[in-house]
């Protein structure tokens, strides 16, 4: 039975995509907790739609993906950005044009040239075939470096997610904040659209900050949690891909679905302290019972 | 010999014929204000007068399209938002929500045992003290308010704003919150505050500002809130009665239909 479970470490590509899919998993994880308390879920999910015009369009005109589509995801999130910090129209549709149109120009050069195949569906659903160094690689630099914003930037990026009017405010340049986040999130998604597929890093990015946010009401608790839950369902998911022939992508989202679906019932959906501890009464005041009298004039001046 | 008059306390913020639009509709305009050092405002009028774009232009995070602000050196100011717009989901307990106000100095995500002191003596102050490791959706809406009232306050602002600090809170919340806001006006801390309770908040304060997308009124509430003032604050008429040396707003048209009219006037 663990010889069984065992055989694939014997295979070079299957450990690659182990530590691909494992790294990969605690990246989105880590990040997702930011995507998932900023109502940026949808963001991620057609981030990666854009970032799939890119991957075709590199590998028709025969550049480095990751440059290529880097590029290419880049433009895509600055552009993402401008337009929900504008207002003009709405985020979700301005979201929907930019990404669905990336997504459409990437099927029709794909399409036009003739270039479908195995590359295409692994972009579209994941695939450990093909993981080679470079990814393994590419993966563990842009987790480093997600880490180390993520504790370099931990109060600014918490104060701008939770509160970002008052983040101005108080000397937080949210509008860099916010770039440096989605800098991240597209290098993320660009690193693990080849395990995770286009179609499914959206899941990854959401439900392991899920299941996390279930199971705790401390921001940095979460943090922890997430990224562990999307390493575990990376790592298991890999495994069960192998053994179960299916996709790396929907083996890995299926098994954190299992994650949240075993957390949603322990917890019922909410997190546990709160349903265990509830709403607490007023404590005795500390106050005077009267209203603060009126305090001295001369306190507003309007201009004459 | 008399002795010369003190100086009076120096301007903190000072708008200049200061006019605001989002989009193409103006929400502000022509605002003149200054507020010193010793200031305790509070800023009337009807949803929709510009009330929060104001507080807004206080602390300049809206650029005017015509008109001049003026702040003075090093200002710090703290901003308390209203309840409404907090997401009491967020998984932050008290005391992270209120070291989230320290974002300067130190990177790394933990506090030092200095800001843990910190955090511990403002929430003591403020009487929450107990609750720092509580998530902020399990406290009542008077320990709410506080919490967010810490974290401004963890800032050392010269100029404390708040936006509806007492919207849905009961009686007894609202005078904490009125005394807990004269005691730090009395600590040298600047207080602007918005507020639809004319009589509740408004008539105890030594300052009122009318607006409507200007100034319609302004000085201490015995000359502001008058019959006059009000309607064309509100466009309502409304009377003005006096008790225990304090103007009382009172909404006819409730009064005889039992509906409120305007907010915070009795009927």
């Amino acid at each position: 039975m663990i010889e069984q479970v065992l055989s694939p470490f014997q295979f070079e590509f299957f450990v690659n995509g182990l530590v691909v899919a494992t790294l990969a998993g605690a990246l989105c994880g880590l990040i997702g907790v930011y995507v998932v308390l900023r109502g940026m879920s949808y963001i991620g999910h057609g981030l990666s739609h854009a970032i799939f015009g890119g991957f075709a369009a590199s590998s028709l005109a025969g550049v480095n993906y990751y440059i290529g589509a880097g590029a290419w995801g880049l433009a895509s999130a600055m552009m993402i950005m401008q337009v929900t910090r504008r207002r003009i129209i709405a985020a979700d549709a301005a979201i929907g044009v930019i990404t669905t149109s990336s997504f459409a120009a990437g099927l029709a050069l794909l399409g036009f040239f003739g270039q479908t195949g195995r590359g295409f569906e692994a972009a579209l659903f994941g695939s450990i075939l093909g993981v080679g160094d470079g990814d393994v690689v590419a993966v563990a630099v842009v987790s480093v470096f997600a880490l180390a914003v993520v504790l370099l930037a931990y109060r600014r990026l918490l104060f701008a997610t939770f509160d970002p009017e008052v983040a101005d405010v108080s000397g937080v340049d949210t509008a860099r904040v916010d770039a440096l986040l989605m800098f991240v999130l597209a290098a993320a998604i660009l690193v693990t659209m080849r395990v995770l597929g286009v179609t499914l890093i959206a899941a990854a990015l959401v439900i392991p900050p899920t299941v996390a946010r279930m199971l705790t009401d401390s921001f940095n608790r979460m943090l922890v949690l997430s990224t562990g839950i999307g390493a575990t369902a990376g790592s298991v998911g890999m495994i069960a891909s192998y053994h179960l022939d299916v996709q790396s992508g929907p083996a890995i989202v299926l098994t954190a679905a299992t994650a949240f679906g075993i957390a949603y019932a322990v917890t019922g959906g909410g997190s546990r302290r709160l349903r265990h501890r509830g709403r607490v009464a007023d404590p005795p005041p500390v106050l005077h019972e009267a209203p603060a009298p009126p305090v001295p004039s001369g306190a507003g001046h309007p201009r004459p | 010999m008399s002795r010369p008059a003190p100086d009076p306390p120096r301007v903190l913020v000072e708008l200049d014929g200061v006019t605001c639009h989002y989009g193409e509709e103006a929400v502000l305009e022509d605002v003149d204000l200054a507020v010193r050092a010793d200031g305790f405002v509070g800023i009337v009028g009807p949803s929709g007068a510009g009330k929060t774009t104001l507080l807004r232009a206080l602390m300049g995070t809206i650029t005017p399209t015509s008109g001049r602000v003026q702040r003075a050196d090093r200002l710090a100011v703290g901003y308390v938002p209203q309840v409404e717009t907090v997401d009491w989901h967020f998984p932050v307990t008290v005391a992270e929500c209120v070291l989230m106000a320290r974002t300067s100095g130190r990177v790394l995500p933990w506090p030092s045992p200095a800001e843990r002191r910190e955090v511990a003596e403002v929430l003591d102050r403020l009487g929450i003290g107990e609750l720092a490791q509580r998530h902020i959706r399990q406290l009542s809406g008077g320990q709410q308010q506080r919490v967010f009232i810490a974290r401004a306050l963890l800032r050392r602002p010269d100029l404390l704003l708040l936006d509806e600090p007492t919207s849905g809170v009961d009686v007894r919340t609202r005078h904490e919150v009125l005394h807990l806001l004269g005691e730090l006006r009395g600590d040298g801390v600047a207080v602007v505050l918005t507020t639809h309770d004319l009589n509740g908040v408004a008539a105890h304060l030594p300052e009122l500002v009318c607006l409507n997308r200007t100034v319609v009124g302004a000085g201490p509430p015995r000359d502001v809130l008058t019959p006059m003032v009000l309607e064309t604050t509100y466009g309502a008429s409304l009377e003005v009665l006096e008790h225990g040396g304090m103007p009382v707003v009172v909404d006819p048209v409730a009064a005889t239909t039992g509906a409120a009219s305007v907010d915070g006037v009795a009927g």
